[in-house]
């Protein structure tokens, strides 16, 4: 007679035991020395989602119709093309040469980029920026910037550009197996060329309903430009405890 | 500084410095060329790389890449330089090394090879690498022997090791022992059970040692734990008493890079003689553990030498193994597709990176390993890296980083899976470290054939080690 817990649940399941302590692929079996044609073809799935994240084409329509009161101006980084943008952060944080933006002379731009998931931006980012703006009333904002083989630092040239007092960046996180949909949402006080990343303040994971809510994400951020405003300063000087949980 | 030139094609390439002319020289990746250093042509590559093989090796003890003044891993390479180690070599230019390095490899001649590390300077051999092809870089790679030991022994001829990497995204005790076992029963963890915690402090570090700690003890499995914390985390461990086998940190190829870590050699000095006072050793004393990678002085913009001219990754990448050196490791590893494609963009790129890294850390001394890895915006898949496995179990390797499923759930990439290593080791004909190998047979985990079986859960074996993730 088994009276060891432990060992009741061996004999009920013993792998189960390693799969429930863990979200790693543990306990997959093997086909010889390999996986098993399921687990391996499970594992390529994940793989295949995450990859075809990263390479979808940025789509301006889904963001245009979650945002049909705004005005939407697409602008493209120097980055001619995904293979360059991957090669080359540099030129995903310049303007490509020519663009023209019209001085808004506004307290807040908000900046939607693909970064490394369009997939992020398609199914967030109208969404994520009706909330923020919601909880910003009071603040005049500057027509959203929809922005093509974007990094995080083009916010900063886009925000200059546009003569605004804080720019907010909207983009695509780097897909992983398991969430090939994150969006991250960073805020520069003061943008202009040459800002570092220690100078910037980042809400990561908005991707309800597994990750972050927009509503609270747009809590935390609002939180954020407050504080930042207040500061005249953002990133690592900015302490808002509250906010930055 | 002195111009060097070539023709080729009609046309004349010039180099005006050393680090130009290493930069012209190496083969393609992206991160040269985000650094600017990238050969600009095909031409202007080979070119670089005939006016390279013409150079005195003993030119790089003359004039350096990184200065000597302002940086204090070029004192470290210069100042510990073993002249009669270098001697069988002193006279030889590049093209000549590389070509008696093929010919010793080719007569088995271990000695010769191995026994000139202490006589050569990362960038003498960062230089001959980049006239290597691979088959080059695997067949020098495979007949310098590196034998390194604390609990197991590493780097024996015929033989594959692995680290059992148990991350989890909130360092959870049971999460973290499911992973271990589920590594131990299919053979892996013979090079160390070696944990990247989510949170690093000293509470977090000790309690993670602790774990593993017992888990070890209680199967009585000869290997060693680390928890990768940064070197300050595990001084405060050890001056709390925790059980740490190995000194763990990230270095890198140059003073500021290393800087940018919050890393000194004093630093890495003081806690590998922590370590050896604990005397955890059975088989050997080697206490420390190093991982470096290409890019990650780059990334920290510490990457300009001397005059601010950028130095090619690679190079910066070789320097990293003479920090290291200095610290007898037990183990190094390069991270070859962890930092992005920004720095090495495709499975051609990796695999060349590995193999370089591989040959280069080898000759310098160290028990090289490497993490196979790749990155999701990186064009990089499963296919690329079980060919890197397998080239590098040909060259030799000591180790290879093996996670649940190929998947870190806590840094979100992909590494071998611990059916990779069985395979390696079957198609290979290669065995774990044989202390490990030993415990597996006693653990019933072997067939008659000495190859770790496929397990039913009801087995003995699977029973004893599966009570430990359920207590």
């Amino acid at each position: 007679m088994i009276t060891d817990p432990a060992e009741m649940a061996i004999s009920a399941d013993p792998w189960a035991v390693l799969r429930g302590a863990t979200r790693a692929r543990v306990a997959l079996g093997r086909a010889g020395d390999g996986l098993p044609t399921a687990r391996e073809l499970e594992f390529r799935a994940a793989h295949a989602v995450a990859r075809d994240a990263v390479h979808e084409a940025l789509d301006a329509e889904p963001v245009r119709a979650g945002l049909p009161e705004l005005e939407v101006v697409e602008v493209h980084s120097a980055a001619a093309d995904r293979a360059e943008y991957l090669q080359r952060p540099d030129l995903g944080r310049r303007l490509a040469d020519g663009t023209s933006l019209p001085r808004a002379d506004a307290d807040l731009a908000v900046v939607i980029g693909d970064g490394l998931s369009p997939r992020a931006v398609h199914e967030h980012a109208a969404a994520m920026t009706v909330a923020l703006l919601e909880r910003l009333p009071g603040w005049s904002v500057a027509p959203v910037v929809l922005a093509h083989q974007a990094r995080v630092g083009l916010g900063d040239e886009i925000g200059a550009a546009l003569g605004v007092r804080a720019v907010v960046v909207l983009i695509g996180e780097r897909p992983g197996l398991s969430s090939a949909d994150s969006l991250g949402i960073y805020l520069t006080w003061d943008p202009r060329p040459g800002r570092v990343d220690s100078e910037r303040n980042c809400v990561s994971n908005v991707r309800p309903p597994h990750g972050l809510g927009y509503a609270q994400a747009a809590e935390t951020v609002a939180r954020l430009l407050g504080a930042a405003r207040e500061l005249g300063a953002s990133g690592v000087v900015l302490k808002d405890d509250r906010a930055l949980e | 500084m002195t111009v060097r030139r070539t023709t080729l094609g009609g046309h004349t390439y010039e180099f005006p410095s050393l680090s130009d002319l290493l930069a012209k020289a190496t083969p393609a990746r992206s991160g040269d060329v985000l650094a600017g250093c990238a050969a600009e042509s095909a031409a202007q590559r080979v070119a670089a790389q005939m006016v390279l093989a013409d150079l005195p090796l003993a030119t790089f003890l003359e004039e350096q890449v990184v200065g000597y003044d302002e940086d204090d891993v070029t004192r470290l390479i210069l100042d510990t330089h073993d002249a009669a180690a270098f001697t069988p070599v002193a006279a030889m230019t590049v093209g000549e090394f590389r070509d008696t390095l093929l010919a010793w490899a080719a007569e088995s001649d271990e000695h010769a090879i191995s026994s000139l590390a202490r006589g050569l300077t990362p960038e003498m051999v960062a230089a001959t690498s980049k006239l290597m092809r691979n088959a080059d870089l695997i067949a020098v790679g495979r007949r310098t022997r590196v034998v390194t030991g604390l609990r197991s022994t590493l780097g024996l001829r015929g033989r594959l090791a692995s680290r059992l990497q148990p991350n989890h995204p909130t360092d959870d005790p049971l999460g973290v022992t499911a992973s271990i076992i589920d590594g131990l029963l299919q053979g892996s963890g013979d090079a160390v059970i070696g944990i990247n915690p989510a949170t690093d402090s000293p509470a977090q570090t000790i309690a993670l040692l602790e774990l593993v700690d017992a888990v070890i003890s209680r199967y009585e499995i000869p290997t060693q734990s680390c928890v990768l914390a940064h070197v300050t985390t595990t001084l405060r461990a050890l001056e709390r008493g925790a059980p740490v086998d190995l000194v763990f940190q990230s270095v890198a190829g140059t003073q500021a890079a290393n800087r940018g870590f919050g890393v000194t050699l004093g630093l890495l000095a003081e806690a590998r003689a922590g370590a050896l006072e604990l005397g955890r050793g059975t088989v050997g004393s080697n206490v420390t553990y190093f991982e470096t990678g290409q890019g990650s002085a780059l990334s920290a913009d510490a990457h300009r030498g001397v005059d601010g001219r950028p130095v090619d990754q690679q190079t910066l990448e070789a320097r990293s193994y003479a920090v290291a050196r200095h610290f007898e490791p037990l183990l190094v590893n390069t991270v070859v597709g962890f930092i992005g494609p920004e720095y090495l963009y495709d499975g051609k790129q990796v695999i060349r990176a590995g193999l370089e890294d591989h040959f280069c850390g080898k000759l310098l001394g160290l028990p090289m390993g490497v993490d196979v890895c790749y990155t999701n915006h990186a064009e990089v898949d499963g296919d690329d890296t079980d060919s890197l496995m397998l080239l590098l179990g040909a060259a030799g390797c000591s180790f290879v980083i093996a996670v649940p499923g190929s998947d870190d759930v806590m840094l979100h990439y992909q590494s071998l899976s611990f059916s990779d290593v069985l395979t390696a080791r079957q198609v290979l004909d290669l065995r774990p470290a044989p202390e490990f190998e030993a415990w597996l047979a006693r653990m019933d985990l072997l067939d008659d054939d000495g190859r770790v079986r496929a397990l039913t859960a009801d087995a003995p074996a699977a029973k004893a080690l599966l009570a430990a993730a359920s207590a």
